[in-house]
């Protein structure tokens, strides 16, 4: 336990996380702390805040601490927090923002998670469907985990799990469009 | 009765580390009749990737691919095999049937005249329905002779409940009911719809390890001889991990990992590599082949 002094949160810091739940849907009053997400996460054992405190943040108006959490990036979108829930809080949704928002603070505190999505993305831009041998390599590249997975590769190939042969949509300028116009109004 | 025609959406991993499922999904679907019309063109859905970074995309990749198949096939319900692919498509097709306001949306991004006039399925969905499991029990060559089998959904079969609306989010039971009737006496277990760790065996490996090694040890500890899954990041995270928990973890779990479709293909007469066995990294022959032993040979052993 210690003590958090409540008296120095600046308003800018409540509106911000008021900004964040009203983007995931949730009132943040609804959550009265049992801790019930936090028990069925996967990924909490790992976590610098459990989901139950990054909403206990986020009530407190503790941006900073909120955003520079580890959760967020570790999440892995199961929703098995928003399913128990006994208030129905979308607390994926809240680990979601958070995450945005993180990264719009340009505090990503997992940057491989940052690193993974956006080149997942990006490749799909380019070719409309997922290469998933180049996106590991890519990905090995990109975030200097150089030999990750690659004691699999082999066994990839050579089971025929992976090819060489990269798929690609045929109209990959309706794809790229669609990128286009989804990335403008991002924040729309 | 169900109609067996879809139009199907195979996904970014059907001919690469999914293709065991796609192969014995296929051999399934001839036996039973069932008619699966690729999607012309389809995109990549743009699964977590794009839901976690950006609505719109969530939205737009996988309504273009919706749209096509109106185009395309008139009427017919789309099917995914894999999990992810059909949560997203389903979302999409939801979210877009919700309300005018969000059809025009997702219109105006994918610049197409979608009207969200058909449902999305997946394979397990419709295996499932008691005419078509009728038909499978009635295709079988041989029964999966009291396999002791962990049902293993996952996430996105599950969740968001009120998307997918399939079974029940914290205890499914109805892929369990197919392979029963298939012969199979699957156990009872805690671990049936926990994460996999997705995507974070790439970007937070150790996190992730810890996820797939307690569904092996509750597999194990409810007397499961193997795991059966329906979707093909389940699979790999599971079967080609596996090695490595054991390596990282100091554990020694030999499961067979299968796709509910590859036992199934080999009960009605598929063979190990027909059935896509031979693409496994924790080796899958040696159980299936003991569960498929002809009667006949048992007897006269006796």
């Amino acid at each position: 336990m210690h003590t958090v002094n409540l008296s120095n949160v600046s308003p800018d810091a409540r509106a911000a996380c008021a900004e964040i739940a009203r983007k995931a849907d949730v009132n943040l009053r609804d959550c009265y702390q049992c801790g019930k997400c936090s028990a069925g996460c996967p990924m909490s054992e790992d976590m610098d805040l459990p989901p139950r405190q990054v909403i206990r943040k986020l009530q407190l108006g503790l941006l900073d601490e909120a955003l520079s959490a580890s959760s967020p990036w570790l999440c892995a979108q199961c929703q098995v927090c928003s399913v128990r829930c006994p208030q129905g809080i979308d607390i994926t949704g809240i680990m979601r923002e958070v995450r945005r928002a993180s990264k719009a603070a340009g505090k990503r505190s997992l940057p491989e998670s940052d690193v993974f999505e956006d080149l997942f993305l990006k490749k799909v831009k380019k070719k409309g469907r997922s290469n998933e041998q180049y996106l590991a390599a890519s990905y090995n590249m990109s975030s200097g985990h150089l030999m990750q997975d690659m004691g699999s590769a082999p066994k990839m190939l050579s089971k025929g799990l992976v090819g060489v042969k990269a798929q690609s949509v045929r109209d990959i300028d309706a794809v790229r469009k669609i990128f286009e116009k989804c990335e403008e109004g991002r924040d729309a | 009765m169900t109609d067996l025609t879809f139009s199907y959406f195979p996904g970014c991993s059907a001919e690469s580390t999914g293709s065991s499922f796609t192969q014995s999904m296929n051999y399934v679907a001839e036996k039973i009749g069932m008619k699966l019309e690729e999607i012309d063109d389809w995109c990549c859905c743009g699964t977590s990737a794009a839901r976690i970074t950006n609505d719109d995309l969530k939205h737009a990749l996988p309504t273009r691919s919706l749209a096509l198949s109106e185009q395309q096939h008139p009427g017919m319900p789309v099917i995914a095999s894999c999990a992810a692919c059909y949560s997203v498509l389903k979302e999409a097709q939801v979210y877009a049937a919700e309300s005018e306001e969000n059809l025009a949306h997702v219109n105006s991004l994918i610049d197409m005249d979608y009207h969200a006039s058909i449902d999305v399925t997946n394979i397990l969905e419709v295996l499932v329905q008691p005419d078509v499991q009728e038909k499978v029990v009635a295709a079988l060559k041989t029964k999966l002779n009291g396999a002791k089998l962990a049902c293993y959904y996952g996430c996105l079969l599950v969740r968001p409940t009120e998307v997918v609306q399939f079974d029940n989010p914290e205890n499914p039971t109805k892929m369990e009911g197919l392979l029963n009737a298939c012969g199979a006496e699957c156990v009872d277990w805690s671990f049936k719809t926990e994460c996999c760790g997705a995507s974070n065996h790439i970007v937070s490996p150790k996190a992730a390890r810890k996820a797939v090694e307690r569904i092996f040890r509750n597999a194990k500890a409810n007397g499961a001889d193997a795991i059966v899954t329906a979707c093909p990041l389940c699979w790999l995270n599971l079967d080609m991990r596996e090695d490595q928990v054991n390596s990282e973890m100091g554990t020694d779990y030999h499961l067979p990992v299968y796709y509910f479709t590859e036992l199934i293909a080999m009960a009605m007469g598929a063979t190990a590599d027909e059935a896509g066995l031979k693409k496994h990294f924790e080796p899958a022959e040696a159980y299936a082949a003991s569960l498929f032993k002809q009667p006949e040979a048992e007897e006269v052993a006796k």
